[in-house]
């Protein structure tokens, strides 16, 4: 998926303008942010857990090849099969291959930014399939026709009062009211026999377990349970950055997942899948596939971006971003948003279509507070800064003003004198103490007043003093 | 405590305040002084570089850290009167020049002696001001560099609640980012509004008298919004109202 055509700044005005998406914004990020801070508070061993979660995820993406290869032998010995796509392409022909083969008509999916990220619910319409997501949150955005705004709360754009008018347009029979009880059983109704014809459930992963070839799916409604047992077939799609090596690995960052994204200390559902239906066993799909996704990824592990491999998808840094919380997920124009999109959309979609992205942001550093496997996100967006800049991607205007600035602040007495014209010329442009309109400060003034500055600058001021004092002594 | 009772200090101005606003480097130096510190301001430093360096022009940003360290090197201590540029000198410089054989050392070393001045003040140098009044009330908004790269949290704090007479109250918020962020706030300035609008408004529902912070960037930033709001809250660096220059004129107001 490639970033929207429109410019970053041109979505952001959109945005910006939207109240109705500021009020929907507030709501949820300012709770994430609540609950976030008591789980926290609630598990003394938070911090230790922490540099733990970053251990497990250091190791994993400095033996990548060796737990993948263990993952695989695990899984296929459990009974799935194993595919390895190298790009968004390839995973979309895997699956709709499958698909195909299995003559499906209906695939239900849960939630997984993974198949946002390459493409699926496209490619399974074109593949002329009906696909039903049967996350909540998706379900909404389905039937709205857009895309997630944010990788743990998808429909976090709507307000639930936009919600209620979306179900009254779109549910057979319409909700009878528009509380959010009445609303979640209007959507269990409409999803329930999708549930039960569906051909093919498709998940994304939370971990892959490489000591037993499982999958893990975490859920607060039951909705992935519902996707991967009833159908024949069940497809898993997953970055390969997903491996632990072991289930006990899976519960150390489990407990750093759930109190990053909500707050909870494990999510209703965390579910563990592994291989096909067995002989004897009650339900369970007859098939099950599993898509290990490169698309990238493994051009990141020899980069300046490794440490973003550890990221888990937990959205903290998004629900406790300045940006986004003024702007939102549609906004940023890619698959992830926030602070983790600013730095994964590059990689994903390239540097040329998404420059705006590492640069607004104010590297306030919150972001990585937050991060429960410590990514140096600023560090991240810093380094994607200079890759625009060496290759030659900023404005020509902007280059041309660094480029000055820096000619003069590198010659300290050419620059005490360019000061020093500075700042008397600064003071013609206002007045009491303020400058209300800066010709080329517009970006400033349009919004806030400047202080007019002194008469003189410190270093002026500094050596006058001194000059006093040595002809005093 | 430091090792020796007057240490010779370096004082870095920052670009910002040189050019905006002295006041915040002449506080700087009467603190460090009556801390018991030799002050000198070196001739050859300019600014920090961190315009270039967070535009991504690495080349610039490491002429500028080469420059700023010759400039400084030779003082017991570097002290800066803002979060961000001392951050910058701190964390930014030794990964600047990481693979510069010539220069790695002398950034690190220069990182290790560079302090922020309200940590240098309560940290190195255990100071706390003495027989300062002022019947006002005041807010603090934690600047993000300081705050985070630095670690500068408690001090200002411990420092500001040494003045008789002055009352601290909570800022909603206090944490978040201003909108300021350097470049940003011009070149995204619609969000960076946005964001400042919010912080204004935290500040105005405090009710208090004087918002106080420690990085000049910022506090032009908001002041500069809470001017435009026609709000009448002034606006100090931390360390004027230490030295006790809250009397004088606030950012904006002129003699």
């Amino acid at each position: 998926m490639t970033a929207s055509q429109t410019s970053f700044k041109t979505r952001a005005a959109a945005a910006l303008a939207d109240r109705t998406l500021k009020v929907a914004i507030d709501r949820t990020t300012a709770t994430a942010e609540r609950k976030r801070a008591a789980a926290v508070a609630a598990f003394p061993e938070f911090a230790a857990a922490r540099e733990r979660g970053e251990a497990i995820k250091n190791h994993v993406i400095a033996h990548l090849d060796h737990y993948l290869v263990m993952f695989e032998s695990n899984a296929t010995a459990a009974g799935a099969k194993v595919h390895w796509a190298a790009d968004g392409a390839e995973a979309r022909a895997i699956v709709t291959r499958i698909c195909r083969d299995a003559k499906a008509k209906l695939v239900t999916r849960s939630k997984s930014m993974l198949g946002e990220e390459i493409g699926l619910p496209h490619a399974l319409a074109n593949a002329g399939i009906e696909r039903v997501e049967t996350d909540l949150a998706e379900h909404i955005i389905q039937l709205a026709g857009e895309k997630p705004s944010h990788i743990v709360w998808p429909a976090m754009h709507r307000t639930r009062e936009q919600v209620a008018e979306l179900f009254k347009a779109s549910h057979h029979p319409p909700p009878a009211a528009a509380d959010p009880a009445t609303m979640v059983q209007s959507a269990r109704r409409e999803l329930r026999a999708k549930f039960l014809g569906a051909d093919i459930g498709i998940s994304g992963a939370n971990f892959l377990i490489a000591a037993t070839g499982a999958t893990c799916t975490v859920t607060n409604e039951g909705n992935a349970e519902l996707t991967t047992t009833p159908p024949r077939i069940h497809i898993v799609t997953a970055g390969i950055e997903k491996l632990v090596p072991s289930t006990a690995h899976a519960f150390t960052l489990l407990r750093l997942l759930v109190r990053s994204a909500t707050g909870g200390e494990l999510t209703q559902y965390t579910t563990f899948h592994c291989g096909p239906k067995r002989a004897g066993d009650a339900d369970g799909p007859e098939e099950m596939h599993i898509v290990l996704v490169d698309n990238g990824r493994t051009k990141m592990l020899a980069d300046e971006f490794r440490t973003m491999l550890r990221c888990i998808r937990c959205g903290a840094c998004m629900n406790h971003c300045v940006v986004y919380r003024q702007i939102g997920g549609h906004a940023y124009g890619g698959t992830y948003p926030g602070p983790m999109g600013s730095v994964l959309t590059p990689v994903l979609d390239g540097l040329a279509g998404a420059r705006d992205l590492p640069h607004a942001c104010t590297l306030n550093g919150r972001c990585a507070e937050v991060c429960p496997v410590g990514i140096p996100l600023p560090t991240l967006l810093r380094a994607w800064r200079s890759r625009s800049w060496r290759e030659r991607r900023e404005p020509r205007a902007l280059r041309a003003g660094i480029g000055f600035w820096a000619l003069v602040a590198r010659r300290p007495t050419l620059y005490r004198l360019v000061s020093r014209i500075g700042v008397r010329m600064l003071r013609l442009f206002g007045s009491r103490g303020w400058i209300a309109r800066l010709p080329l400060a517009r970006g400033w003034t349009r919004h806030r007043d400047l202080p007019r500055p002194a008469g003189r600058t410190f270093m002026e001021q500094y050596r006058a003093n001194q000059a006093k004092q040595g002809a005093r002594a | 405590m430091s090792g020796q009772p007057h240490p010779r200090v370096a004082l870095f101005v920052t670009c910002l305040i040189d050019a905006m606003r002295p006041g915040i480097g002449f506080a700087a130096i009467q603190l460090l002084e009556e801390a018991g510190c030799r002050v000198e301001v070196p001739q050859r430093q300019t600014c920090c570089g961190q315009p270039a360096l967070n535009s991504g022009d690495d080349r610039d940003a490491a002429h500028l850290a080469r420059q700023t360290i010759a400039a400084c090197e030779g003082f017991d201590y570097v002290v800066v009167p803002s979060g961000s540029c001392a951050a910058t000198i701190v964390h930014g410089y030794p990964d600047l020049l990481a693979d510069d054989p010539a220069w790695a050392t002398r950034s690190t070393a220069m990182a290790a002696k560079t302090h922020e001045i309200t940590s240098f003040l309560v940290d190195i140098m255990n100071f706390r001001p003495q027989g300062r009044r002022l019947d006002a009330t005041a807010t603090y908004h934690d600047s993000c560099s300081g705050l985070r790269e630095l670690g500068v949290s408690a001090q200002p704090r411990v420092l500001l609640s040494q003045i008789e007479g002055l009352e601290m109250r909570g800022l909603e918020g206090n944490d978040v980012c201003c909108g300021f962020g350097g470049t940003f706030c011009v070149k995204y300035s619609e969000i960076s509004n946005t964001i400042v609008t919010e912080k204004a408004e935290a500040i105005e529902r405090t009710g208090a008298d004087l918002l106080l912070a420690g990085d000049l960037g910022c506090l032009m930033n908001m002041a500069g919004k809470l001017n435009r709001r026609g709000t009448k809250t002034r606006c100090f660096h931390t360390i004027e109202v230490l030295a006790g220059r809250a009397n004088g004129p606030a950012i904006g107001e002129e003699d």
